[in-house]
């Protein structure tokens, strides 16, 4: 066993793109949950959405990049309204099961074989990331970050990536401590005391969902960048409870809270991997295929979700006082 | 207390020998229904059919599949039926040996021998050799193939009942919206797999199975419920842990059983002909055992002491434990029931697909909950009510819609009843809050 080589690989996966793309996506389930107290278990449809409006409107219509963008946004926006009309007026478990059905018909609907020439059904899209890279300043082949070797291509992502995570915290940090964030966080605490104030209590939430949702679509946007192809079984509901895997391992209410969740998050995976196929390797475990060591890996994710929701709800850098729940 | 759960679950499935290693032991508890080659059963695609000519099933025919890279051959057994397992979905050629046919029976004229076979985002793929001379497709009218899909409908729906009365009944006695209730599909459906494959008939293993679904709802209110709900959890954090217990749950289950569908005894059966409608015997049984259960639920709950209390914890928890019912001993046994419900529910579900994998719980857990919300969140009748009309939507808009889009319609209509009526159908106005 190399532990050195693990190490470096845990250290890799905690700057990826795709750790980025999840704290992205955590981040606007954090102005969802832990600011408005909205239950959103469709954050991977909005992912999805964002993911194939950039590669639909690169493929099908070669639009630029930037208006790739903006149409993977505008798409997320406009999910986030169709989702909100219906829910928001209603209780949390309702708004659960509506997100969480909304995320799977759109999968449904981008796998279906009636729509291969748009989306590639099961197959999923590739070739979209050129005009992307076509932007990277990076040209050499190999560039050191601390112990990782990597690519100008890869370098490049991860700096985007990371930089709009920054960007989106900064955002979210000021909304928060701005009149508007107070309002949302008195809607979270009591609905009811916040509209005998004369808020709309309705289009705050709604505001809510949409800013979270975009959050969420550029999440997807930087999830599939590196891999150069979206594919419908990435956005199934798992890829949701990982996220309020990592949304509850930080802490709900904080705008940081997201980010180191998503780091532990991939880190730990990372570590029990490495540890895990070594042991495998060097005989120390024999009872365990690596098939089965991955599946080892998923089953504590959901009882560590499970724990940290009974003895420490509030995360590692969260307010007990915080919770969206009381 | 969580850790003695999952350590019990663990130990439960650990002590039936995984899956993999009784592969052989499979295609004997089959008295050679299918003609199963050992290599339908590796892969999770599969291309099947059944041929049929005009004096009824055709066996010992040769018949074989080439495509991305892949060779493969299975003869028709006796009832007509042949599958071959493919590795990936896509495009095959599939072909019949037309020398290892009858004497007396030719495909009929203008079917493609070899034809080309494509996955339709299934990981099943079928396609009819039709036989005997002048024979052509012979087109069912409209309204036969509605009944008959009606009929479908009904036997899906009734199953889904199953599950979302065990559902709704926690629901209505505990306020948890428990997302772990797919595993306990899945759960009665992988355990009958583990006990057939042990060597037991197909009815005891059911029977076991169905016990097994029942301890597994008990274990789950005594080690992990019922202490939440002495430390007053809210109802959003119980929900989350309930996630993190259906991640759980899957993943020891795939642990365990692999990643493959692997088949119940006696999953191909014959089509029986009702006037002229036609479904298949499995799922006819499958349509009246449900509804004979789900009558057996009713009465209990309506005509016995035991319902009652059940019914006054759902209706006031602090008023019934104040008029002296054990509201701990009714939870426990509506976890107990609905444990059983589902896991019932999972093995008829593996009838219908047919098909036994580790997340076949979690591709109908919506379709379970967009039923207990049509009919009413905690309305025993409204799951029923609400089950069944899913059952129908489902298996009817396959007349129009793309049969891969079947559920989304289901969840479409969940989503506009929370519009115009969101207490559901049977719901009372006050649940919605």
């Amino acid at each position: 066993m190399d532990f050195g080589n693990i190490l470096t690989n845990a250290f890799g996966e905690m700057i990826s793109p795709t750790t980025a793309a999840y704290a992205l996506a955590a981040l606007g389930l954090a102005v969802h949950f832990g600011y408005s107290g909205l239950l959103n278990f469709g954050q991977a449809g909005f992912m999805a959405v964002g993911a194939y409006g950039y590669a639909i409107s690169t493929l099908t219509f070669n639009a630029p990049l930037p208006v790739a963008v903006l149409v993977a946004l505008l798409s997320s926006v406009i999910f986030a309204i169709v989702l909100g009309i219906p829910t928001l007026r209603l209780r949390a478990d309702y708004l659960a099961i509506v997100t969480i059905a909304a995320a799977e018909i759109v999968r449904y609907i981008v796998t279906t074989n009636g729509l291969t020439d748009v989306t590639g059904s099961a197959n999923g899209l590739a070739a979209f990331e050129g005009g992307f890279y076509e932007l990277n300043p990076f040209l050499n082949d190999s560039y050191n970050v601390g112990p990782l070797a990597m690519s100008g291509r890869d370098l490049w992502i991860r700096i985007v990536g990371w930089s709009v995570v920054v960007l989106a915290c900064l955002i979210v940090w000021l909304l928060m401590r701005s009149p508007w964030g107070r309002v949302l966080k008195g809607i979270r605490e009591d609905e009811n005391a916040v509209r005998s104030l004369g808020k709309n209590v309705y289009a705050y939430k709604m505001q809510a969902l949409v800013i979270g949702g975009i959050l969420g679509s550029l999440a997807g946007i930087i999830f599939t960048l590196p891999r150069g192809a979206v594919q419908p079984a990435n956005y199934a509901t798992e890829l949701t409870f990982f996220l309020y895997t990592c949304l509850l391992l930080g802490g709900m209410a904080t705008v940081l809270g997201p980010v180191i969740g998503a780091m532990v998050f991939w880190v730990v995976l990372s570590l029990t991997q490495g540890l895990l196929y070594g042991a495998i390797e060097v005989g120390a475990i024999t009872f365990l295929s690596n098939v089965q060591a991955g599946q080892l890996r998923y089953i504590l994710v959901g009882v560590a979700l499970m724990l940290l929701m009974v003895f420490r709800p509030q995360g590692v850098l969260g307010n007990k006082k915080e919770l969206a729940f009381a | 207390m969580l850790l003695l759960v999952l350590g019990f679950l663990a130990t439960v499935l650990l002590s039936a020998p995984s899956a993999q290693a009784l592969q052989p032991a499979v295609p004997a508890t089959q008295p050679a229904a299918v003609s199963s080659s050992a290599q339908s059963q590796e892969f999770e695609n599969r291309i099947s059919g059944v041929l049929r000519g005009v004096d009824g099933p055709i066996a010992d025919v040769t018949v074989t599949a080439a495509g991305n890279g892949f060779d493969g051959e299975a003869t028709s057994g006796p009832n007509g039926a042949w599958t071959i397992g493919v590795p990936e979905q896509g495009t095959y050629e599939v072909a019949i040996d037309e020398d290892t046919l009858p004497d007396g029976i030719a495909l009929a004229e203008g079917q493609a021998n070899p034809r080309e076979v494509t996955f339709a985002g299934t990981t099943t793929a079928s396609t009819l050799f039709l036989f005997g001379e002048g024979i052509v497709t012979t087109t069912t009218s409209f309204w036969d193939t509605l009944a008959e899909r009606a009929l479908a409908g009904f036997s899906f729906g009734l199953l889904l009942a199953l599950s979302a009365v065990g559902l709704s009944l926690i629901f209505g006695t505990t306020g948890l919206t428990n997302f772990a209730h797919g595993e306990m599909v899945t759960m009665g459906a992988v355990l009958t797999f583990g006990f057939a494959a042990l060597g037991l008939p197909a009815p005891a293993a059911i029977i076991l199975a169905v016990l097994g679904g029942g301890l597994l709802g008990y274990v789950q209110d005594a080690g992990l419920w019922k202490p939440l709900r002495r430390r007053g959890s809210g109802l959003v954090p119980m929900m989350i842990v309930s996630i993190g217990l259906a991640l759980a749950l899957r993943y020891i289950i795939q642990f365990n059983f692999g990643g493959a569908t692997q088949q119940l005894p006696g999953s191909q059966s014959a089509i029986i002909d009702i006037g002229s409608v036609s479904i298949s015997r499995n799922n006819l049984t499958s349509l009246i055992i449900s509804l004979v259960v789900i009558l057996l639920v009713a009465f209990l709950l309506l005509r016995t002491r035991v319902g009652k209390a059940t019914r006054a914890v759902a209706d006031n928890q602090a008023l019934a434990a104040a008029s002296g019912i054990d509201v701990d001993r009714v939870i426990r046994l509506v976890w107990v029931i609905g444990g059983m419900l589902a896991a019932l529910g999972g093995i008829l579900w593996a009838y219908y697909r047919p098909g036994v994998s580790f997340n076949m719980g979690q591709q109908i857990l919506l379709l379970i909950f967009a039923g207990v919300v049509l009919g009413g969140l905690g309305t025993v009748f409204g799951a029923l009510l609400g089950s069944i009309i899913v059952g129908l939507f489902v298996e009817i808009s396959t007349l129009w819609l793309e049969a891969d889009l079947k559920y989304v319609g289901a969840l479409l209509i969940m989503i506009l009843v929370l519009l115009f009526r969101p207490q559901g159908i049977l719901g009372r106005k006050e649940r919605i809050g």
